[in-house]
């Protein structure tokens, strides 16, 4: 059974990497309203960027298509952000996620499955080929003590 | 992302500025290529103090830099590194292929 989200917000954009910033950005302010410290908002921006990078490189690499954006806030401070685009998918996930492995050229390090694994506390990839790919992440914020309590 | 660079004596030292992302590494990529191919240097340092972001995309561009210097014979060093970007380093165990300092 799943819980009932207490905040959620969409969000659809072009697959230009102008709107690499824009998006990351607006998760990190969505996601300021758990009381984040510094080091898990940045640590969600990085794992967005990799994930809204790799729709733009590999969802639509010869198009501009729509990228769509999702987060959820839990109770128990649990964050829940989905990526997704309706474009070329991932032929073979598993192989995708491996460190190093990239088929975006000199470009790409082949690291973004990596940096969203290390960065958040759960990664699932679903892909159909010629449909597109869905990133679902997940990250626990670490409850903090208010100050004068 | 901006890049400033300084050669001195066959040291090339490259200072970024700005958000290192795939959409600021496209031109940065190119910038450093063709930075190093005119100075032809013996050391490149990259200063990334002024890195206010950075993902994946600045580890591609690491690697790209030492291919290019290791062609040239020559060292790659990263410098300056904020605790963002060090942490994106670190999950890519990318000290264990360039010097960071």
């Amino acid at each position: 059974m799943k819980s009932k989200a207490i905040n959620e917000i969409s969000l659809e954009f072009p697959s230009r990497s102008s709107n690499e910033g824009f998006a990351r950005s607006a998760v990190a302010c969505f996601a300021a309203q758990a009381d984040p410290t510094l080091n898990e908002l940045e640590d969600i921006k990085t794992a967005v960027s990799e994930a809204v990078t790799n729709a733009i490189v590999h969802g639509y690499p010869d198009s501009i298509g729509k990228v769509l954006i999702k987060v959820r806030l839990y109770s128990g401070n649990v964050l829940e952000i989905i990526v997704r685009d309706r474009g070329r998918g991932i032929q073979d996930v598993e192989k995708a996620r491996e460190p190093m492995f990239t088929t975006g050229g000199a470009e790409r390090s082949g690291m973004g499955f990596t940096i969203m694994e290390s960065f958040m506390d759960a990664l699932t990839v679903r892909s159909v080929p010629g449909r597109g790919t869905s990133v679902t992440m997940k990250k626990k914020l670490a409850p903090r003590v208010k100050a004068g309590t | 992302m901006e890049i400033q660079a300084k050669s001195a004596d066959r040291n090339l030292l490259l200072e970024f500025s700005g958000e290192l992302d795939h959409h600021g590494a496209r031109n940065a990529l190119r910038e450093v290529e063709l930075t190093i191919d005119a100075a032809l240097p013996k050391t490149l340092l990259l200063d990334f103090g002024g890195v206010t972001f950075m993902d994946s995309s600045g580890i591609a561009l690491i690697l790209r830099a030492q291919q290019r210097m290791q062609l040239l014979d020559g060292s790659v060093a990263v410098c300056n590194v904020p605790p963002q970007a060090r942490r994106v380093l670190d999950a890519a165990g990318i000290s264990r292929l360039v010097t960071i300092r």
